[in-house]
């Protein structure tokens, strides 16, 4: 009986052995990708290995995240600002051979917007002419879309207004040039194809679900000369501890997502040598819903936020070094203007919530804070921020009030639907502007989700939206930024996220902590133990 | 005869099972479509209800995902878009069964003997001993154990890799955090089985006989006292051969497991559904299988 068992266990096991040559640089890559189609993916752990796989007219700059030309060679802007022309490379090839020409990207672009793609982020493309009716199905000629190929290698692009960061647009993976044939042939399982073209440094090898995706080396892609690693391995790792030990047992060499840091250990973690800590776009507030009794009152809201000690929440239970925050955009963002904000000022609040009738918190109702849990080690901070605030508003404040977790599906339904009072929130800029950060507020916005409405801050962010001259658009954004934070207070922002990444600089080279975290793969090299030597003769 | 009539009889069972996992994971507050940030306009939206049909009635949709099913087709996941149901089954499934597998044999190589072992030597030290070891195994939950087996075996002795699921010593610290419930499990239900087994009246009688010590206890009171076990098998075996959520992400392992926990956190509902019914059609055969196991280690046992 035993032997028969130790015999099946060895046959088994023979099962798992897998033989494949080694990563020239192994990356853990925080959650398995959702989708590697650039026309549908949302996320960052996504974005990172498309980057590799596929490029738009514009790729990242490596050191600055700010758009360089990809694989257009050059570009023209018409000086008002709507006419976008785009001279592609003559050089361009796909992976698998066959030239990549502007009727690629034309198309590329039209898929994005066709309603049964179903692109969540074909937002992005709406800066174009017709490219909302298009997806709206209201317009089914896709010549009617601001996006044309004027012959083999130009491309010319109508915007609805001008647009200042419509380049960095032309960055992102919605933008990307994907291959038709393939697409055309298997449909949404074209990742699926083998061999799969691709326009970027990198070819997908293959991609294990939960296992890995590896990545090698495009020899037809225009730059391939400065592609500096052959193969990449890219694994999905979802718990922090599992990815700090492989990280220290040398199994990996670049930890690169914020969720695989363990929480309790960041402090003495980022004390080491090998472990990076950067600003990056991004946001963590407190919604308010509006339209519930008292927070309709801009004063209560204005007490909240001051009675906050933004400071002891960053030092005591995020401790990652991140800025604490007085307006919604990150300082450093490209074209803006930082906003006063509101700081730290316990008697002032406790002032205006005796005006607005709550003297000392007395005759406060109840009211719930509600935040989501997660299956990561983010969930304690959500929580331990959750009690801080509880704890805070009771002290100085003297008003009681309940925490509410939420399982995430059933938080973000919650607060899409105003079904709550006040609402831990966190935004993720999405290009280096503030437009980002800003444009979410406006009344109608899918992700305003306070129930503010404000005419004039819409006014403002519309107007900004039109306004050519960067230093005007800065202040209209300014004006629009001090009603949100300062004056009708919708939301209150804690801090700006600090990221982290785990790697060796004496091993590897090519990353570059940038404001998006953005590190595109053809950059980045492991530098070999043992450098070759010279031979004398 | 008997095992026919159970095999017809599973299909309603699984169309109910089926039925019922569909309308309670589309009852779920939030959709797969939930997201930190909104679609820039409600057409977004429409377009992607429009593309998974999410846009009918549930009905509707059940009888369309009725008709896949009949195909073979258990529909495309809609939180990983570029894969199938299928594909995601067909990549999980076998490594959730090898370490299943793994995991059972380690059960059951660890438990059988153990349970001999503390009922032969039933009231003494050995038995406390084993007694005790088992019912650490059966107490000590895997997101303990996995971690602490990582520490010793990988982090302190280096015997072991940390994770991962490349060669066969990275499947011996998850085979054994999966197993050692199952084992301890065992360990206890052999012990018990043994124990009963030596009173009763036929090993009394084979006694009397004269029949010798051993070939009592390994001939005659296993037969009898691995009954228990085997109806705990069935279960348990379909058990680890779906995948275990937490032994699966601590190390790492590109299962089955966790794309069940996350699908119904992502309300990914085909892929809940799916896996609801892989686990049913498993269960379900298992139990057959020891039902059958049951008719031929014991001859009092008979299906009408």
């Amino acid at each position: 009986m035993f032997w028969v068992l130790a015999s099946v266990c060895c046959l088994l096991a023979s099962g798992c052995i897998r033989s494949e040559p080694p990563a020239d640089l192994t990356i853990l890559n925080g959650a398995e990708p959702e989708t590697l189609d650039p026309a549908i993916l949302t996320g960052q752990p996504e974005f990172r290995i498309v980057i590799g796989l596929f490029e738009g007219l514009m790729r990242l700059n490596p050191k600055t995240a700010r758009p360089i030309p990809g694989l257009a060679d050059h570009f023209e802007i018409s000086p008002d600002g709507r006419t976008y022309t785009f001279h592609l490379r003559t050089n361009l090839v796909w992976s698998t051979g066959g030239p990549i020409t502007a009727d690629d990207v034309v198309y590329s672009w039209i898929r994005v917007l066709t309603p049964a793609t179903a692109s969540d982020y074909a937002g992005q493309l709406f800066y174009l002419k017709g490219a909302e009716d298009f997806n709206a199905g209201k317009i089914k000629d896709p010549a009617l879309v601001g996006v044309h190929a004027l012959d083999k290698f130009t491309v010319q692009v109508e915007l609805n207004r001008p647009t200042p960061f419509f380049l960095d647009i032309c960055a992102l993976p919605i933008a990307y040039v994907v291959p038709r044939q393939t697409i055309e042939k298997y449909g949404d399982r074209w990742m699926m194809a083998q061999p799969l073209p691709s326009s970027g440094p990198y070819e997908l090898a293959y991609w294990r679900l939960n296992d890995k995706v590896r990545l090698k080396k495009n020899p037809h892609y225009w730059d391939a000369v400065h592609t500096q690693s052959d193969i990449i391995d890219l694994l999905p790792v979802g718990s922090p501890s599992a990815a700090l030990n492989l990280y220290l047992n040398g199994q990996a060499d670049i930890v690169w997502d914020k969720e695989l840091v363990p929480t309790e250990l960041v402090d003495l973690l980022l004390k080491r040598p090998d472990f990076h800590r950067f600003d990056y776009l991004a946001t963590y507030f407190i919604r308010f819903n509006v339209t519930r009794k008292p927070f309709d009152d801009p004063r209560v809201r204005e007490a909240f936020a001051l009675a906050i000690d933004k400071e002891r929440i960053v030092r005591k239970i995020t401790r990652a070094g991140e800025p604490i925050a007085r307006h919604l955009v990150p300082d450093g963002t490209a074209n803006y203007l930082p906003v006063q904000g509101l700081g730290y000022d316990p008697a002032q609040a406790r002032k205006l919530l005796a005006e607005a009738g709550y003297p000392a918190g007395r005759g406060f109702p109840r009211f719930e804070y509600t935040f989501n849990a997660s299956a990561g080690g983010a969930a304690e901070i959500h929580q331990n921020i959750a009690i801080e605030l509880q704890q805070m508003w009771h002290d100085q404040l003297g008003i009681q009030m309940d925490l509410r977790q939420l399982e995430w599906k059933v938080y973000l339904s919650a607060q899409s639907h105003l079904d709550y009072e006040l609402s831990r929130s966190s935004w993720v800029g999405d290009y280096n502007d503030p437009q980002t950060f800003l444009g979410m507020f406006t009344s109608d916005d899918g992700n305003n989700r306070t129930g503010w409405k404000n005419a004039r801050y819409d006014a403002l962010i519309n107007e900004a939206g039109g306004q050519t001259d960067l230093t005007k658009r800065a202040e209209l954004f300014q004006q629009a930024e001090t009603l949100l934070v300062q004056d009708e207070v919708p939301i209150i922002p804690l801090f700006y996220y600090a990221g982290v990444n785990y790697f060796d600089t004496n091993k590897i080279q090519g990353i570059y902590n940038n404001i998006l975290d953005d590190h595109p793969l053809q950059y980045i090299r492991k530098m070999s133990p043992k450098p070759k030597v010279q031979s004398p003769n | 005869m008997y095992f026919i009539k159970r095999l017809i009889f599973s299909i309603p069972l699984l169309l109910v099972i089926s039925a019922l996992a569909f309308w309670l994971v589309h009852i779920a507050p939030g959709g797969p479509f939930d997201r930190e940030r909104a679609p820039a306009s409600p057409a977004i939206e429409r377009n992607l209800e429009a593309k998974y049909h999410l846009n009918e009635r549930v009905g509707k949709q059940y009888l369309r995902y009725l008709d896949g099913l009949v195909h073979g087709d258990f529909g495309p996941s809609l939180k990983y878009r570029d894969h199938t149901v299928n594909d995601i089954i067909a990549q999980g499934l076998p490594v959730s069964m090898t370490l299943g597998s793994l995991a059972f044999c380690f059960a059951l190589g660890i438990g059988l003997p153990l349970g001999f072992f503390t009922a032969a030597r039933r009231g003494r030290w050995e038995d406390y001993t084993g007694g005790l070891l088992a019912t650490l195994a059966v107490c000590v939950p895997g997101f303990v154990l996995a971690p602490f087996l990582i520490v010793v075996f990988a982090i302190k002795l280096k015997w072991l890799p940390v994770a991962l699921w490349e060669s066969p010593a990275q499947a011996i610290l998850p085979m054994i955090a999966l197993g050692a419930y199952s084992a301890g499990k065992v360990a206890r239900l052999f012990r018990e089985g043994m124990l009963n087994a030596m009173q009763s009246e036929f090993v009394t009688a084979a006694r009397a006989k004269g029949l010798g010590e051993n070939r009592l206890l390994f001939k005659h009171a296993v037969r009898i006292a691995v009954l228990p076990v085997i109806s705990y098998s069935g279960p348990m075996l379909a058990d680890l051969l779906t995948g275990s959520f937490v032994i699966e992400n601590i190390f790492q392992i590109p299962g089955i497991g966790v794309f069940l926990i996350n699908g119904a956190l992502n309300r990914d509902y085909t892929v809940v559904v799916g896996l609801a019914l892989l686990y049913a059609v498993l269960l379900i055969a298992l139990n057959l299988v020891v039902d059958i196991a049951y008719t031929w280690l014991d001859p009092r046992v008979k299906y009408e």
